[in-house]
């Protein structure tokens, strides 16, 4: 009768207790269903607290709507909602490649993976930079808040701080949403990279699949982003 | 088919008994080899950069505890001010001169401190005492060693995270404290940091910002952490309504924590905007300051950073007192050997509560001059909120009935908390009710309230849980004569320290003034308890001194323990004693079979308490022989 091993002690019960574990389970996990199901769960918990993260700015932006509404419709018309517009579609369409990349990976099928993960960043990083030619656009306006704002509404003067308040927060929201994008990125570079590598497969997707859900969660606040910013007048 | 009791390793089948000691003499043997061969976890990683909970509970242990010393000696600092106003700091006994040296001229001119530094004292107390002592005590230290433990898991769902976790934390304090020495000094807004005050405020106050989005950082990644450990590493048989208490109180604090921090973070990024870019998030039109017009946007609004802030910072009452409440469970259940009275109504309370702290953080804000409507909204949930407290602790209460208690020193200190607690809450009725609020508001009736639900309340709770996992965690015992003494030295200090602020609150002394109210005529009759106050908070000092000494006397030389030292019944009992860093916890996974608090069960005789883990069945002869633990020990070096 062989002797215990100590994997044997460790887990005890199991029924494969000799069979080389995969190489991307961590230790401390029973086995890969575990690992994607906390990791999972994890990432879901991470996206309640982004919730509650841009909650709160939306939260704001709800006051001073409500406080200054004729200053909040003046700013929305400063936004060009044909771009933004475009930029909604651009960020739908790498949702889409994102999610082809997860059934890619969950399917092994290593080259198409890497190609919509590289789309992916392609049409994030386009949204960064039509993001950045509005951004240079509002500046030489002068819709820049702070000591650069010149802007000086000539119908309503009155609303000139207004629009200023307007503009705070066009900035913040969008530059805290592009923040998110750059993140997703950086790590989608890294995805590239271990994807062309192999190292995703049928048992082994997880990663893929909550890079996902973080590329949709941050296409979702653009997407409440882009009426309250653009539309709503 | 072999009898129940046996599980099966590899191809045999063997006693977890049998299977727990083959494997710890395994990785003895694993150590002294790796010890041999070079091949150990390197230092920095095992001590330094350690992805083991166990010793990242330590590391948090060891750092709030510190800051929890230096929270305290700024108040004893302040508390020389408000007992003699105006009189030098260098009349201090022994450490005057040294003192006056050390906090340098530009705090304290001729040893008499200045107002400005009174009040950055002020705001560093109270940051450093909630978001760098307690909460990280309690669910960084407590959470991070005990919970994987009593759920019976190898280690936390994420280690590298928690590593992440802790590295946030220690920068974010040290920045925190840095700040002291930036032109200006730290913070002096309050732990509040209410604008307008804040954004005009000395430079410190950007620090404070910086180093509280690395906080916030830190407790957001925990709380994924806490939450997914729960959810998905719990022992087999370890059913929700098997856990024990404290784990259900660590995970509400977690959902506190990941829900109520993102706003904060949100409103901090704003105020940062505030006060580095020159927008005006939170600044109103029309500011002037010393007689010079503020030239930002203006048309912000003030009172939404007290919402922003108040949504998370209610939630963080809880957050400070739930793990507190959970440990006195733990405790009480263990000293009392039967089971928590009302087990069901504890969980259902404790969810409620968490539920409950989001809806009422407005009860902080009723002089702001909210209409009537809200205000009675947030009456109606605050008076709603207290009942789950009340559950709470009669529930404890219930517990000792009957009981034969042991009067060990975690156990003192539960009986402590259990009126200290008492006395906290009920005195935070009329606070939260906008009549009466309206004389208490910022008196220092609000100071007496909030600190014997923390300090008396959670902070002994803290040590009750210090001196009780104190065993698993070094396998020696802190010395019960010394830690009796400091029992009782805190518990009489504590109380002349907080009760008498009742009393000046009630006649009307408010909580920021840097001479005590001798200014007041209305402060008169009361102004005398500030030197009683004062005096009995130094006593206070004096009192933790055994506890210091005991705490790394006891970890070199205390008396050595079992594993299960307190004859518990809890799963982290299961484990060795002192379990070995990096590598898992149990060396055979454990399966629960019944709850969390079989003490005293009828019929079963062997002893007074049963342990979760230990099956059903009546104890059955060995069906194998020995000779396991020399086989394991072989066994290992082929692996």
């Amino acid at each position: 009768m062989a002797n215990p091993t100590l994997h044997d002690l460790q887990h005890p019960g199991s029924e494969e207790a000799h069979v080389p574990h995969h190489p991307f389970l961590q230790h401390h996990f029973e086995d890969l269903g575990q690992q994607h199901e906390a990791s999972t769960l994890g990432m879901w918990f991470f996206v309640a607290q982004e919730i509650l993260f841009f909650g709160g700015i939306f939260a704001a932006y709800t006051v001073y709507r409500v406080m200054y509404p004729a200053a909040w419709s003046a700013g929305a018309h400063h936004q060009n909602w044909r771009i933004g517009f475009a930029n909604t579609i651009v960020l739908i369409a790498s949702s889409l490649t994102m999610a082809l990349a997860v059934w890619g990976a969950q399917g092994a099928k290593r080259k198409f993976t890497t190609l919509m993960l590289v789309l992916t960043l392609f049409l994030g990083m386009t949204f960064i930079g039509v993001k950045a030619f509005e951004y240079r656009e509002h500046i030489h306006e002068g819709l820049f808040p702070g000591s650069a704002f010149t802007y000086v509404d000539h119908e309503h003067p009155e609303l000139t701080r207004g629009v200023e308040l307007f503009m705070l927060f066009y900035f913040i929201m969008t530059g805290l949403h592009a923040l998110h994008m750059i993140i997703g990125a950086g790590l989608l570079i890294w995805f590239i990279r271990r994807s062309w590598r192999g190292d995703f497969g049928e048992e082994y997707y997880s990663p893929v699949e909550i890079m996902g859900l973080y590329w949709h969660f941050v296409d979702i606040v653009w997407i409440f982003l882009f009426p309250l910013l653009y539309l709503i007048h | 088919m072999p009898p129940k009791r046996q599980i099966r390793v590899g191809t045999q089948w063997m006693y977890a008994r049998d299977a727990q000691r083959a494997l710890e003499e395994a990785i003895r043997v694993s150590e002294d080899e790796q010890r041999e061969h070079g091949h150990h976890v390197p230092f920095i990683r095992k001590y330094v950069f350690s992805t083991d909970h166990k010793w990242i509970g330590i590391q948090y242990a060891i750092t709030a505890l510190t800051f929890l010393l230096i929270g305290f000696s700024l108040m004893l600092l302040m508390r020389w001010q408000l007992a003699f106003p105006g009189r030098s700091m260098t009349e201090i006994p022994i450490i005057g001169s040294f003192l006056v040296k050390f906090l340098g001229q530009s705090n304290v001119p001729g040893g008499v401190m200045l107002p400005e530094f009174y009040n950055q004292l002020g705001a560093m107390h109270g940051t450093i005492m909630v978001f760098l002592a307690i909460v990280p005590l309690a669910v960084g230290a407590f959470g991070n060693y005990v919970v994987p433990l009593q759920i019976g898991a190898p280690d936390m769902a994420f280690p590298k995270l928690n590593m992440m976790s802790y590295w946030c934390y220690l920068p974010g304090g040290i920045l925190m404290l840095s700040s002291f020495f930036f032109p200006g000094g730290a913070a002096n807004s309050g732990w509040t940091s209410y604008p307008p005050l804040s954004i005009i405020a000395t430079q410190g106050q950007t620090i404070w910002i910086l180093g509280m989005v690395l906080l916030i950082t830190s407790s957001l990644l925990g709380s994924v952490n806490f939450i997914v450990t729960i959810f998905q590493l719990r022992a087999k048989g370890l059913t929700f309504m098997r856990l024990p208490f404290f784990v259900w109180a660590q995970l509400v604090t977690s959902f506190l924590l990941l829900l109520a921090f993102p706003p904060l973070e949100a409103a901090a990024i704003l105020q940062l905007m505030d006060r580095v870019a020159g927008t005006s998030f939170f600044l109103p039109s029309g500011l002037v300051i010393s007689g010079t017009p503020l030239t930002n946007a203006g048309g912000g609004n003030p009172l939404l950073w007290q919402h922003l802030f108040w949504f998370l910072a209610h939630p963080e009452v809880y957050v400070l007192i739930l793990p507190g409440m959970g440990i006195i469970s733990e405790v009480i259940a263990n000293n009392t050997r039967k089971p928590l009275w009302g087990y069901k109504s504890l969980v259902g309370a404790g969810v409620f509560l968490g539920f409950m702290s989001f809806v009422v953080w407005a009860h902080h804000m009723f002089m702001t001059g909210m209409g009537t409507v809200i205000s009675a909204f947030f009456q109606t949930t605050t008076m709603i909120i207290s009942i789950p407290s009340v559950i709470i602790l009669t529930a404890l209460i219930m517990s000792l009935w009957g009981a034969s208690i042991r009067f060990t020193v975690p156990m003192l200190f539960a009986l402590a908390f259990l009126p200290m607690f008492g006395i906290g809450g009920l005195t935070g009725l009329p606070l939260g009710l906008a009549a009466a609020d309206i004389h208490l508001h910022d008196t220092y009736y609000v100071i007496g309230h909030f600190h014997y639900v923390v300090a008396p309340g959670t902070i002994f709770a803290m040590f009750a849980g210090i001196y009780y996992w104190f065993p698993k965690a070094t396998g020696r015992q802190m010395n019960e004569k010394l830690g009796k003494i400091h029992f009782w030295l805190s518990l009489i200090c504590i109380n002349c320290v907080f009760m008498p602020m009742f009393y000046q609150g009630l006649a009307g002394v408010s909580r920021r003034l840097y001479d005590g109210g001798a200014q007041y005529a209305h402060a008169k009759p009361v102004i005398w308890s500030n030197l009683f106050i004062s005096s009995a908070a130094w006593l206070l000092l004096v009192a933790q001194i055994p506890f210091i000494f005991n705490f790394f006397y006891s970890i070199f030389k205390g008396q050595r323990v079992g594993a299960n030292h307190w004859q518990a019944t809890t799963l982290e009992w299961a484990a060795a004693t002192s379990p070995p860093l990096a590598h898992g916890n149990f060396a055979v996974a454990p399966v629960v079979y019944r709850g969390p608090y079989e003490y005293s069960v009828p019929g079963y005789e062997a002893a007074d308490y049963l342990p979760q883990n230990v099956p059903d069945e009546p104890a059955l002869p060995p069906a194998t022989g020995g000779g396991m633990l020399g086989a394991a020990a072989v066994a290992q070096k082929e692996s």
